[in-house]
């Protein structure tokens, strides 16, 4: 099941924090639409250039484990390599491990607007389900 | 102009006020139970402290669920507490407060939160509202530049890889002896500025690297920095015992935390907590509430690695101390110490600690969680500083940006009632995405500025999504907490400059 570019993830209402609804044709899309839901939050995707990459890899207990500690790695590489991602692929993953790929570049405050910055990705209600052949996953970023 | 956000804070859901929810009953005029039988797997009842309107809009929100998740935590004592600013977190709510038996008990680092030592501090100055207003504009500046903010905010202080080890076992104490401060200062604060118990070599590799550029910066997201005023005094011998003394006096409040260095360590250790329930057999209903008993080396590795946190936060709003006393200096020509800039307290809203409390005709140790509450310790309260010794200890609660913030002091009920613990703030009422819909960038500049409020942002979102009217009434919670019997007000404050992250 194909789905649009603009369903890929839908900010709910939180009232502290930024809740996000993502979804995915696949497993691997999943986890590339949640990355791209928390570098839409921190910054206007539209300015950030594919200049140089980052791989990931990670292991994990389970498959929610993997998806919070993908998009914290990607945090981490944003607060100290100061790296704005706007493509990811997700080559491998299953239950415990991830091989990716991010692409984007370092911060340029004369071209990014950054927004909000995000601390964490959390587990608070997290659940990966599929619906059909959709794949979404409820999440709570703490900013 | 201010009022104006109160008035839309309260108009809406006035109508509704006297409903009382299904799920709680009253237990007296200030405080609400959520019944043991609510939720399976409760283990001990919830206690929520709000006037009507309060509760209901927690009730609105999923915060009252959260308060009934945390009373399943085992060696849970009492109640599982929410304060009137409690709102809707991640695991725990933000207002939660829940006391673990330290052998039967279990510490969750989601019940402290991903900004390790979050906390408020102030300052006060012999300077009046009249001798800063012609500076505000240069003041501000100041402050802008000395105190980096906003999201990636780095380089105010630069340290080696030694020094970091310093600053997570020494906390605040490292700062001063650095040069950032006074010795007074560490007086004057919670734990005077040093949590015991931080291991440096249990903060995970990771987190030291996410920290290490980033001590003496704010952050972003609700983190500040206010030039405030005195504004209305209730307790002239507690003021007076804070240096506050008289309406018009100007102040200084500073809101940040641990920056990444905690967040970091909150997700690793999060992770291993996940293994650590398995391990241990413990049911949570949500798995941002993952623990290990504090009786284990997964617990007890964590309440080290989260004092060395604290450290880092304690030693983070120090440095900025310094570098508010130096723009002030700059500003003003003279010394901070002639212009009279000094502490009043600091305080951590985001924070377990190890306490004595009286449970039954027993005096036990136990595990205090406060997630966005703040400690108010009473009169006589051997922890005290001798100058609070018999006022109480100063608990600081910012409001927002166009309304109040006050000062209170603890007092014996809030240890009877509440593990001696008070509301951190205003609470959230409004969710970020919906202040950037219904708000705009410049009716809320021209709303500040119409009650001579200058605000400096390095981001107009951020601006927004922080607006008066996103939060609820400060005032409102603080006499929650007053009817409680939790707090007692001491000194309102009304800010006039504003630096946000």
């Amino acid at each position: 099941m194909e789905i649009q570019q603009a369903d890929r993830f839908e900010f709910l209402p939180h009232t502290a924090d930024v809740a996000v609804l993502v979804r995915g044709e696949s497993l691997p899309a999943l986890f590339e639409n949640a990355a791209a839901a928390l570098f839409a939050l921190m910054v206007d995707l539209e300015c950030v250039q594919e200049r140089t990459s980052r791989d990931v890899e990670l292991r994990s207990a389970d498959l929610e484990g993997l998806l919070v500690d993908w998009l914290n790695e990607l945090l981490f590489l944003f607060e100290t390599e100061r790296m704005l991602f706007r493509r990811f692929q997700v080559r491998e993953l299953d239950t415990s491990q991830l091989r990716a790929t991010a692409w984007g570049e370092g911060l340029d405050l004369s071209r990014h607007r950054v927004r909000t910055s995000v601390k964490a990705a959390t587990y608070h209600g997290l659940e990966i389900e599929r619906v059909g052949g959709l794949y979404t996953a409820r999440m709570v970023f703490d900013v | 102009m201010s009022r104006k956000g109160k008035e839309q804070v309260q108009s809406g859901t006035r109508s509704s006020a006297a409903r009382t929810p299904s799920v709680v009953r009253r237990l007296d005029e200030g405080r609400w139970e959520i019944p043991v039988d609510y939720k399976p797997g409760m283990r001990v009842p919830g206690v929520i402290v709000a006037d009507e309107e309060l509760l209901r809009l927690a009730e609105e929100d999923k915060a009252l669920e959260q308060v009934a998740n945390v009373a399943t935590l085992p060696g849970i004592v009492g109640y599982s507490l929410a304060m009137p600013d409690i709102h809707w977190g991640y695991g725990f709510p933000v207002g939660g407060v829940a006391a673990m038996d330290m052998e039967e008990g279990v510490v969750s680092p989601g019940g402290i939160g991903y900004d390790i030592n979050c906390g408020v501090r102030m300052l006060r100055t012999d300077l009046t509202e009249a001798e800063v207003r012609p500076k505000l504009d240069r003041l501000l500046k100041e402050l802008y530049r000395g105190v980096p903010s906003g999201v990636g905010s780095e380089g105010a202080v630069s340290i080696t890889s030694r020094d970091l080890e310093q600053v997570l076992a020494k906390g605040a104490r490292w700062a001063v002896e650095a040069g950032y401060g006074e010795p007074e200062d560490l007086e004057l604060s919670e734990e005077r500025g040093c949590m015991p118990g931080a291991d440096p070599d249990k903060v995970p590799e990771k987190a030291l690297k996410r920290g290490a550029p980033q001590l003496g910066t704010l952050g972003s997201g609700n983190h500040f920095l206010e030039i405030q005023v005195v504004d209305r005094l209730y307790d002239p011998v507690a003021a007076e015992a804070m240096g506050l003394r008289s309406v018009g006096q100007v102040a200084v409040l500073i809101h940040t935390g641990s920056r990444g260095l905690g967040h970091q360590t909150c997700e690793e250790f999060l992770r291993e907590m996940g293994q650590a329930v398995r391990k241990y057999g413990i049911q949570i209903p949500d798995r941002q509430l993952a623990c290990a008993p504090l009786d284990s080396p997964e617990g007890r590795a964590y309440l080290a690695a989260m004092a060395a946190a604290a450290n880092f936060a304690w030693a983070n709003r120090q440095c900025i101390t310094q570098a508010v006393r130096d723009a002030f200096s700059r500003v003003f020509g003279s010394t901070s110490t002639d212009l009279g800039l000094r502490m009043v307290y600091d305080v951590a809203h985001n924070i377990a600690k190890i306490e004595e409390h009286r449970v039954g005709d027993r005096k036990v140790s136990l595990c205090v969680h406060r997630k966005g509450a703040t400690r108010a310790f009473p009169a006589g309260h051997p922890d005290l500083p001798d100058r609070y010794r018999h006022v109480g200890q100063p608990v600081l609660i910012p409001g927002d940006m166009g309304r109040y913030s006050y000062v209170a002091v603890g007092t014996d009920l809030a240890m009877e009632r509440s593990f001696g613990s008070s509301c951190h703030g205003a609470g959230r009422a409004m969710s970020r995405s919906e202040a950037k819909r219904t708000i705009e960038a410049q009716s809320l500049k021209r709303q500040l500025s119409d009650a001579g409020i200058v605000a400096l942002s390095a981001e107009v979102g951020t601006l927004v999504e922080e607006a008066p009217q996103a939060y609820k009434d400060v005032s409102a919670v603080v006499r929650a907490v007053e009817v409680a019997g939790l707090a007692r007000p001491v000194a309102r404050l009304r800010p006039v400059g504003v630096v946000k992250g």
